[in-house]
């Protein structure tokens, strides 16, 4: 598989592998994926008082690609705010990645994690309804 | 003396050709170029020389006579030309073939056009193991078929068949038998009179020879298989295979199998102590893998391991220096997983972590113990970054179906 510098990069030495405590208050969790189809990641935030996630973490069961997009999403969530990281595109990963157009679902997978994860965190701090604008994750 | 890298346990995909085989094709290759057709120069006679002591090597490694082997680019051709032959030949006879799910493309893809074409097929079920039963043959037997196709050994998984069985329980019944045994040949006995086989399929480069040649043997006596011939032109092979013959690949063929003929023997008990050595050697050291295929009706040198929480293409980026193969969905372009695996109720999620060896002539107990520690290391630290590990050890419990 001819993958770029960049994935083997990311594959050879992921970034922020791990897990955060689930049930803390301050951490959001997203698991997307099926084993069925050979790919789940899970990604996790921690986010402080004032909106910014100070800490995210990765696990992924999949290809290389996989592991590579959860590894580079990780590393771009942390120090942004959550408004921020809710803007974050699957396109940027591919991107970045310079993944081959098979691979493209990986970039997908990531997005979503990254999105799935923020809702937790969101509706564990009673924001799940509230539109994703700035200001709107004042406490 | 340093191992020399990558290693190559791939040999079920193709072989690199023995240094022996390419010896006896080189003249055929340079000064002795004549055309096997060309009845009226010597250039001719000793082209026709090579090819006939080529089909004698060939025939001899399958118990044949010289006379039933036609030459052919390979299996897939003498698998169309077997399938599409028959079914043609006798459509006034019947209209039903029995083959299996996890046969090989070249037999399944056939069948698939013909069943379009209106001919009935009868997909026998594998048992998990990957085995079609004799019984299973025989009851799908009706008066209407008129061919039964099974491989010797499969492909990904290495299991084999009882062909010796089922030959007997066509031939009973009066329908030929087709047996693709790509696979099989050259790595343990066949048989084409002791197992009951009327046409047979077989290549060149999974023994050691080059590629773009293989054969299909074709009974002429008891019973007599009569075949539409797939490509028309000038009537070679008996007016079965017209093209000019491939003569330096023939005779690399029959070199080939002759080098099988005489090796085979010791070769598979070779072949099996390594294959088991990869076997324990993993195996003692991870947990959580299992074996697909059949447990000892195997080729000696397959072994198709599942590695659960781990993706079969990723395991291959980790051991990027041992060249196998996977049945990932992920090394394939499309988005499935092996068929093959599938076909015998492995569930998707194991199938996505398989990973098939297969060892040759020229893999050492060096190159086996370097896999070893490269599986080993890189189903590690893929595990550790694996979010089922994780769940399955039950530290964090996991929302995703």
């Amino acid at each position: 598989m001819p993958y770029s510098d960049k994935v083997m990069d990311h594959f050879t030495n992921p970034r922020n592998v791990g897990s955060l405590d689930k049930n803390a208050p301050d951490v959001g969790t997203g698991i997307v994926g099926a084993p069925e189809c050979g790919d789940v990641m899970k990604l996790q935030i921690k986010v402080d008082p004032d909106g910014r996630i100070v800490d995210a973490k990765f696990k992924t069961f999949g290809c290389g690609s996989a592991i590579a997009a959860s590894s580079l999403a990780t590393e771009w969530l942390k120090g942004r705010r959550v408004e921020q990281a809710g803007e974050l595109k699957n396109a940027d990963i591919a991107n970045e990645l310079s993944l081959p157009p098979v691979k493209i679902h990986c970039s997908v997978l990531a997005e979503d994690a990254v999105k799935a994860a923020i809702e937790d965190w969101k509706r564990k701090n009673g924001r799940a309804t509230e539109p994703p604008a700035a200001g709107a994750d004042k406490p | 003396m340093a191992l020399e890298l990558p290693i190559y346990l791939d040999n079920n995909a193709t072989t690199p050709i023995d240094p022996r085989v390419l010896e006896a094709m080189m003249p055929y290759l340079t000064a002795v170029f004549g055309n096997a057709a060309s009845r009226n120069h010597s250039f001719g006679w000793k082209a026709e020389a090579a090819v006939e002591t080529a089909r004698e090597q060939v025939a001899k490694l399958i118990g044949a006579a010289a006379k039933d082997i036609v030459f052919t680019s390979g299996a897939t051709e003498s698998d169309n030309l077997a399938i599409k032959g028959v079914a043609e030949m006798y459509a006034e006879k019947g209209n039903h073939i029995i083959t299996c799910p996890i046969e090989h493309k070249a037999v399944i893809d056939p069948c698939k056009y013909l069943e379009e074409k209106g001919y009935q097929v009868t997909w026998l079920k594998p048992d998990r193991t990957g085995q079609v039963s004799a019984r299973q043959v025989a009851e799908a037997i009706t008066d209407k078929t008129i061919l039964v196709s099974i491989m010797a050994a499969n492909n990904e998984i290495g299991t084999v068949n009882p062909i010796a069985e089922i030959g007997r329980a066509t031939r009973q019944r009066g329908v030929f038998f087709h047996c693709d045994a790509t696979q099989a040949v050259g790595k343990i006995p066949i048989d084409v009179e002791a197992m009951s086989i009327d046409l047979l399929s077989a290549s060149g480069h999974k023994i050691y020879g080059p590629k773009g040649v293989g054969c299909l043997y074709v009974r002429r006596h008891g019973p007599r298989v009569r075949l539409a011939c797939q490509m028309h032109g000038g009537g070679h092979e008996r007016g079965l295979r017209s093209g000019t013959l491939n003569v330096a690949g023939i005779v690399g063929f029959g070199a080939a199998a002759e080098i099988c003929q005489r090796e085979l023997a010791e070769e598979a008990v070779r072949l099996a102590a390594l294959r088991d050595r990869l076997h324990q050697g993993i195996v003692a050291k991870l947990d959580h893998v299992t074996l697909n295929g059949h447990p000892t009706q195997r080729l000696p040198g397959t072994l198709n391991l599942s590695f659960a929480y781990v993706e079969g293409e990723s395991l291959m980026m980790k051991m990027k220096d041992v060249a196998v193969s996977s049945g990932s969905a992920c090394t394939s372009a499309s988005l499935e997983p092996s068929f093959v695996l599938r076909g015998i109720g492995v569930g998707d999620e194991l199938a996505h972590g398989s990973i098939r060896f297969s060892l040759g002539r020229f893999t050492t107990a060096e190159q086996i113990d370097y896999a070893i520690e490269q599986v080993v290391r890189g189903v590690t630290e893929l595990r550790q970054l694996s979010p089922l590990a994780e769940s399955a050890e039950g530290s964090t419990g996991r929302d995703a179906k």
